[in-house]
């Protein structure tokens, strides 16, 4: 992507430095072993080498988890890497480090803190288990949970149902995971994503720019795509241009013609599932001068996004919008992101016949930056029924094929994703597990004072500059990695050799709490 | 334009340590006393006093309560001595139903009367029971107005209490004159104060509390606080006694309620005659028997039905009572079916712990409710049942300043209010009245299944726990 001397002249010195090193820019999709940024990493055990350790390294030598180690040239062992440890398990192999050392000086206990964290839908064990893959880029080990939370419905009681034996013809190397997201025939790119998901809307203002930045990298070096939220368009995205996409919301913040131009897609925010029907918040205090520049808007100011779209009152309203928009960009994809109300299904065939090319459907676990309490629980469906009662729909209408169904609002991982789209999706939209990549916890403070300590969700001073681009680049890249080994694997395990001929294969899911018709 | 109610809070801070969830606890023994403590990178600031008294024991549990939780300590503290743990007191409080989290929010709103508000997705299980297995709809496009940022400022959460006939009626080609009604502005009403808190000064701050918020206050005939009037204090006499019928106290009152009895159409008759514009309430606790008997009721003249369920919600059954979610949806599209719902008005209680418990039990067919314990957390109660037990209040109830304890009061109901517009405005409804019984604008945990997953999947099991 190169800029314009006449975009340039309008960017901010920064920017404009910054943009002078288009090699910067080049990330490619490479695993490299990143370790948690935080001194104590949090694992469900813990690890404590006694005082009587006499150092001689056989710990070492036998644990197969990275635990222990002594790097080249030390004389001493570091502090174990307890995160890393698989427990009791293994106790039962030769190589446990508890069994084997001579002075007895260790010791294997559960780690208090590790059990609370998270919730019902972000286990501590999911967490863990994000992590990891965001270290090593890799399938998690033995005894990491990636499958299931602990929420009791939806995606945590459907199961894939493999099969015994894949077709010997599949090999694994040849599995697809590409997205085709426009399906129109029309003029417009027939824009493909490498794998079947894309970063979510999350605001520069909302998250830090570093956030920001890291998704970007990540979504150039994968070939899919992140969205910039409703918070402007930061001129450090632009060298990322061809993978942000950008989006229109009620408050309009930061919108201008340029910045669509800019997109490939384009994504108008109907409504978001933590929130339908509310609208967008950003608390006062996180409208920091940057932000309130970007947003031109006045700081400290808390900021608003009305609902709904206050030009749009029916579908011709819609229709409207969708014109004006690609008139400004003939090139970008349309995308109408909605939540799921009851009539989640005429709203997705209504947004198709207004020209859509992506229904973006915002289950109501969705993630958020600020939201009521009771909105989050209570609004909207969760997103295993929404996605079925379109894909049904659409199909019934003679229209899936036409248009690109993308799921979001509480998808956690691989599995998640194959379920959805074996539900009838055809790709999702991801947020909360890259922050999770990033170090999140799931406190919930995102919203309160300066945001998050943690430095994901905040855009104060001294707290964002706690993930460097770097990082958390390559967190998410590993992570992405790692996410489509396993999704590979599953399709592999499943039998399918894509993730196009996925969608909609209900028949390769069962649910726990139902009796199958056939008895199966 | 008419005046829009709206509720006035001040911030009314606890008398007393709320129960906070985490805290952070450390093994002193193995710190290194580092000048560059993480306690003191709080980015709370909750613990960087505690870093500089980290020798001493002063006031320790007190950061423990404000802890948010953040991790940043235990994760950066050089020689890892820290951790993190659930509070255990935090555990003990509340019940079943009235779970901690619900008790620590109630406390947030009673405080600062607002709603609130968090990051992240929601945690909680994907179902749960009763109210837990509703979602309430939204809407795409289409809003109660355009004005405002959330058009909300328009939204009307007044209902009527009594009785309103389906057509004009003459007698002798005169217009007989509609019944009386009243109205709140709130769809609440306050519950007579249950057996355990009724000291005072409680029984006055809730029904003085009501008062200011032009809410109304169900007060058992024989407990009526001094210097208050059921007439000008818009209290609702609970008519337990024979005795009470005939008392010329609240013959005055707007309405009245009285325990469901035999031969109850004539009590009515009796105490319509004294006042014509009184509304008479009858209070039936509620069982499988209640569709049928709000029918008679609607029969016999009763204006307005106070179906009573416990403190969970559930109704009085032997065996498997069902929950306030499903007996207000009977006895709602009983009388409907019998053609006389706006003959008598819906008041349930029990059970209503959280503002969206409301906004549920309307969409089910009340038409308002009554609420008791959630004043009584309000006012910091952790439910622990001491008082039960003869034992002294943990939170001294006895000595509460009652104008503080009315701020909180209001300061939770503003919250409410706050609540119930957020859910309304998001359903694209503008008066509360017109909430009441449309199903049509939420849905249901066995509906979604049987529609969505049930042609997938089979048939859900009976019994297959949601959570």
């Amino acid at each position: 992507m190169s800029t314009t001397t006449n975009n340039k002249s309008e960017l901010s010195a920064t920017a404009d430095e910054f943009l002078d090193k288009p090699e910067y820019a080049q990330v490619t999709r490479d695993v490299r072993p990143t370790v948690p940024r935080y001194r104590n990493e949090l694992g469900k055990y813990r690890v404590h080498r006694a005082s009587t350790c006499k150092q001689c390294g056989r710990c070492v030598e036998v644990c197969g988890y990275g635990v222990h180690t002594r790097p080249t040239g030390y004389k001493l062992l570091i502090r174990p890497f307890d995160y890393r440890c698989i427990g009791p398990d293994c106790e039962k192999s030769d190589t446990c480090c508890l069994k084997t050392c001579p002075e007895n000086a260790l010791s294997l206990t559960i780690n208090p803190a590790f059990e609370t964290i998270g919730d019902f839908r972000w286990t501590p064990e999911l967490i863990a288990s994000t992590w990891r893959m965001a270290e090593t880029g890799h399938a998690p080990g033995p005894g990491q949970e990636c499958e299931f939370g602990a929420s009791g419905g939806g995606f945590d009681r459907i199961c894939l149902k493999f099969p015994d034996s894949p077709p010997a013809t599949l090999r694994p190397e040849e599995i697809s995971t590409e997205v085709l997201l426009n399906r129109r025939n029309d003029s417009r790119q027939r824009l493909k994503i490498d794998v079947p998901w894309y970063g979510g809307g999350m605001s520069f203002g909302s998250t830090s720019i570093n956030t920001i930045l890291s998704r970007a990298r990540t979504a150039r070096a994968w070939n899919t795509l992140t969205c910039t939220g409703e918070g402007g368009y930061v001129d450090r995205l632009i060298p990322y241009a061809d993978h942000v996409i950008t989006q229109v919301a009620t408050g309009l913040f930061g919108i201008r013609e340029e910045t669509i131009q800019r997109a490939p897609v384009v994504e108008f925010k109907y409504a978001q599932g933590a929130k339908p029907g509310l609208g967008g918040h950003l608390l006062g205090d996180k409208n920091t001068p940057p932000v309130a520049a970007m947003r031109e808007a006045v700081v400290g100011v808390p900021l608003f996004s009305p609902f709904p779209f206050h030009s749009v009152y029916s579908i011709e309203d819609h229709k409207k919008h969708i014109d004006w928009i690609a008139h400004v960009n003939p090139r970008a994809l349309i995308s109408a992101k909605v939540s799921t109300p009851a009539d989640v299904d005429m709203v997705a065939v209504g947004s198709y016949y207004a020209g859509v090319h992506i229904v973006h459907l915002d289950g109501s676990y969705g993630g958020t930056g600020a939201a009521p309490n009771i909105a989050k629980k209570n609004i909207a469906m969760p997103i295993e029924y929404g996605i079925s009662r379109v894909h049904r729909f659409l199909v019934a209408e003679g229209i899936r094929d036409a248009v690109t169904v993308i799921a979001s609002g509480g998808l956690r991982s691989p599995y998640d994703i194959a379920k959805a789209i074996a539900l009838g999706a055809d790709g999702v939209v991801i947020g909360t597990a890259e922050v999770v990549a990033l170090g999140c916890i799931r406190c919930s403070n995102c919203e309160s004072g300066c945001g998050c300590p943690r430095g994901i969700t905040t855009t104060a001073a001294g707290y964002c500059d706690r993930i460097s681009i770097d990082w958390g680049t390559q967190r998410l890249i590993n992570l992405y990695s790692a996410w489509r080994e396993v999704l590979v694997d599953i399709l592999y395990r499943l039998g399918v050799e894509s993730v196009a001929a996925l969608r909609g294969r209900t028949d390769l899911l069962y649910h726990l709490d139902y009796e199958p018709e056939d008895g199966a | 334009m008419p005046a829009k109610y709206h509720i006035h809070t001040h911030p009314a801070r606890p008398r007393f340590r709320p129960v906070g969830k985490f805290g952070i606890v450390d093994w002193r023994e193995d710190c290194a006393s580092c000048h560059n403590c993480v306690k003191r990178a709080c980015a709370y600031g909750f613990y960087r006093e505690e870093a500089d008294t980290l020798h001493d024991e002063v006031g320790y549990l007190d950061y423990i309560y404000q802890c948010k939780g953040c991790l940043s300590c235990v994760q950066d503290c050089t020689k890892g001595i820290l951790t993190r743990i659930v509070n255990p007191e935090y555990k003990r409080i509340g019940d079943t139903y009235y779970t901690p989290a619900i008790l620590l929010s109630t406390w947030f709103q009673a405080d600062t009367g607002r709603v609130p508000v968090s990051g992240a997705g929601y945690g909680g299980p994907f179902t749960g029971s009763g109210f837990d297995s509703m979602w309430t709809d939204m809407s795409e496009i289409v809003r109660p107005t355009r004005d405002g940022i959330h058009g909300r400022e328009y939204i009307n959460t007044s209902v009527d209490i009594g009785r309103k006939n389906d057509h004009l009626i003459f007698e002798n080609g005169t217009l007989i004159p509609s019944p009386p009604l009243i109205v709140s502005p709130l769809p609440i009403i306050f519950e007579a104060v249950p057996e355990r808190w009724l000291r005072e000064p409680v029984p006055t701050v809730v029904s003085k509390a009501a008062a200011q918020l032009e809410l109304f206050s169900v007060v058992r005939s024989s407990e009526i606080p001094a210097g208050l009037s059921p007439a000008k204090d818009n209290i609702i006499p609970l008519l337990e006694s024979v005795e009470s019928f005939s008392d010329e106290t609240f013959t005055s009152a707007s309405m009245v309620m009285l325990p469901d009895r035999p031969l109850i159409g004539a009590i009515v008759a009796g105490l319509k005659e004294r006042n014509p514009e009184q509304i008479v309430a009858v209070r039936l606790n509620a069982s499988p028997e209640s569709a049928q008997r709000a029918l008679e009721l609607a029969g016999d003249g009763v204006e307005a039905l106070h179906l009573v369920f416990d403190s969970h919600g559930r109704e009085a059954a032997p065996v498997n009572p069902r929950h306030a979610r499903d007996v207000i949806r009977e006895v709602h599209c009983a009388l409907v079916k019998d053609g006389t719902r706006d003959q008598i008005t819906i008041i349930a209680s029990g059970g209503i712990a959280q503002a969206e418990h409301m906004a549920k039990a309307i969409i089910c067919g009340a038409d308002l409710v009554a609420i008791d314990i959630p004043l009584m957390v309000a006012l910091e109660c952790r439910l622990c049942g001491e008082c039960d037990r003869g034992e002294l209040c943990q939170i001294a109830l006895e000595e509460i300043d009652p104008q503080f304890a009315i701020e909180r009061i209001i300061n939770l109901m503003s919250a409410w209010h706050s609540q119930l517009l957020e859910l309304m405005g998001a359903m694209g409804i503008r008066e509360v009245r017109r909430l009441r019984g449309e199903v049509g604008r939420c849905m249901f945990f066995e509906d979604l299944e049987r529609e969505i997953f049930a042609p997938l999947f089979g048939t859900r099991r009976e019994g297959s726990v949601s959570i």
